[in-house]
């Protein structure tokens, strides 16, 4: 769940410099290498060591699926609302504002994956771990209403700690404003595709990530409703190692598949090709067959 | 076809050699991707789904999938499915539905898996809701028997517009042991219990149960090396021209030599695999012309006449 504000201004330091400064290197903070900044990015923001996944700014996010250049983003500046009056709220949110470059803990818009159009929200764990206030909850049930109009099928990145505290009980009417928006851009025939990067916890999951036509996971991903600490405090028990990761939840039903970030594009393509459009496939199909190219993915 | 005794083709069916669903999905369809999960519970091993792609045709492929080792079959089950698998499978259904793909399944179980947990699960809930569900998909089905058709646990995947099998694959209300268990208090008679059961393809497509059959029988490719191939029988034989009957002498010479060289396997599937292919090409072309309210009636129709 959301970050009391101690956490939240380590959080705020620690993104304090940029997370890749160019032409420098960093530690792995998994397998403790120092490694060039650069090899970084190219490696699809993963250790190029260990191949530990690090956690990746919105924008390299869509630049890692959309087509060069596609990105249009939506919404941008709506209103700061602090209906809690919270102590200090409007400030941080101006300094994670300054810290991260973007306006919200989201970013949507539409890009183009292999020539398709698709509405995306992309999340940023950056930004108060990404937690979802009335903005965040706005941003997207916008992006998700528009696509239902223009008959876009959606790509959500999630990435968050859940419902934003500050905002109190606004933040959780979040959960049922984007769930609702989500059932109806569902009930129109269309696609839309939940990919749950690490963390996705709380009212997150307890909304539209776990809304997904097909629920796609990056590997090794914490995904649960409850944080594992909160549980290991209330039922007095370790957690078994692996718990709340994205193969404990494929293992239990509820991840369709687990992609690796080099891959995402191409399983999101072949997923919006098949999903995409209103009476897809056999339609548009006999006229223009296609020769056999690609391989059978079973895992 | 063969000339084989019903209990024959039975242990065909059964046979660790012979190709299982994920076989038939790499060797019919130009790209898949398997998708997991119930959404509730668990992803059930026993049963493989995702989205295919067949001559630039999206379709959802959804089969049984049975083991071939030991470690293989504690994942896949033996291709007993829990309802977990069946809710898995509706789900991929639904989802196939909802965005207009044809949906093609094999079919490939002993039966449905009989467990504690599976019963408190609800697998007949599970495969009741499947039927009950399947009558009504918009978009047509087609399934495939492959291998055996166990009662309950193969109808779950075969409320389709077509049922089609191999030559040596099973569609039972029971298996044969079960069968001579029940009636005659005796299981050891299920060789009997075949014989009279009508399980065979052939005495499924007399009732109308299944549309077509699909020959197993299979060129010598093997023979080539041994002089054959100089001759031009090979290149015949590539072709399938004489893939039905293949009633040369050659192939008599050599069912003494080896053990069944005839039986269809994963090495020798490329045919079979061919006809399936085309096979499905013809059934998408035909119901490409069809309306959902058409589909969903003829659909239930087939099951009315019952």
């Amino acid at each position: 769940m959301g970050e009391k504000s101690k956490k939240g201004d380590f959080m705020a330091d620690a993104f304090a410099e940029p997370q890749v400064p160019d032409g420098l290197f960093q530690k792995c903070e998994k397998c403790g290498e120092i490694i060039c900044s650069e090899d970084v990015v190219t490696n699809y923001h993963t250790c190029p060591n260990c191949q530990a996944y690090f956690r990746v700014p919105p924008r390299a996010r869509i630049s890692m699926v959309a087509d060069k250049g596609s990105f249009i983003e939506w919404d941008m500046g709506l209103p700061v609302s602090d209906p809690l009056k919270f102590p200090g709220y409007l400030e941080k949110l101006e300094h994670m504002r300054q810290v991260t470059g973007i306006d919200e803990a989201v970013l949507t818009g539409a890009v183009r994956i292999d020539g398709m159009p698709v509405a995306i929200g992309v999340m940023a764990a950056s930004f108060m771990m990404g937690s979802m206030g009335e903005i965040v909850g706005e941003k997207l049930t916008r992006m998700i209403e528009r696509a239902t109009r223009e008959r876009l099928p959606i790509v959500i990145f999630c990435s968050s700690g859940g419902a934003r505290m500050q905002e109190g009980i606004v933040s959780l009417m979040q959960m049922a404003k984007t769930a609702g928006a989500l059932k109806r851009h569902s009930d129109a025939g269309l696609y839309y595709v939940s990919v749950l990067t690490d963390p996705t916890t709380g009212g997150v999951v307890a909304s539209f990530a776990m809304l997904g036509d097909t629920i796609l996971a990056e590997p090794g991903a914490l995904i649960g409703f409850a944080g594992p600490r909160v549980i290991e405090q209330t039922i007095g028990q370790k957690l078994p190692e692996g718990f709340q990761r994205s193969e404990f939840l494929l293992e239990h039903g509820f991840v369709d598949k687990i992609v690796k970030r080099e891959r995402m594009k191409k399983t999101l393509s072949f997923l919006i090709e098949g999903s995409g459009g209103e009476k897809p496939s056999l339609v548009r199909t006999f006229a223009a067959p296609v020769p056999p190219q690609e391989k059978v993915e079973i895992d | 076809m063969e000339e084989l005794t019903a209990w024959e083709r039975v242990k065909r069916a059964r046979s660790s050699e012979r190709p299982t669903s994920i076989d038939y999905i790499s060797g019919i369809f130009d790209r898949f991707m398997e998708l997991h999960g119930d959404r509730v519970c668990r992803d059930d091993g026993a049963i493989v789904g995702g989205i295919a792609r067949i001559e630039g045709i999206m379709v959802t492929v959804i089969g049984e999938q049975k083991g071939r080792t030991l470690k293989q079959n504690q994942k896949r089950n033996f291709g007993m499915p829990y309802p977990d698998g069946y809710r898995k499978a509706l789900r991929l259904m639904k989802q196939a539905e909802k965005f207009g793909r044809p949906i093609i399944c094999f079919v490939d179980t002993p039966g449905a898996f009989c467990g504690i947990e599976a019963e408190e699960r609800g697998q007949g809930e599970a495969i009741a809701r499947n039927l009950y569900e399947m009558s009504a998909l918009k978009v047509p089905v087609l399934s495939i028997f492959i291998g055996e058709g166990g009662s309950g646990g193969a109808l779950a995947l075969a409320v389709a517009n077509e049922v089609w099998m191999l030559e040596n694959a099973t569609y039972s209300i029971l298996s044969p042991e079960g069968f001579a268990s029940i009636l005659w208090k005796d299981g050891k008679r299920a060789n009997e219990a075949a014989g009279v059961m009508k399980i065979t393809a052939e005495d499924l497509k007399e009732l109308h149960i299944v549309e077509r059959v699909f020959g197993e029988s299979l060129p010598q490719k093997e023979e080539e090396p041994d002089g054959f191939a100089a001759d031009g029988w090979g290149t015949m034989l590539e072709n399938g021209a004489l893939t039905a009957d293949g009633d040369d002498t050659k192939q008599e010479d050599t069912e003494d030599e080896e053990e069944e060289p005839n039986v269809l396997n994963r090495d020798n599937m490329e045919l079979v695999a061919g006809q399936l292919r085309e096979g499905i090409l013809e059934f998408l072309r035909v119901y490409h012309r069809k309306t959902p309210t058409q589909i969903v009636q003829e659909r239930y129709e087939r099951f009315r006449r019952f």
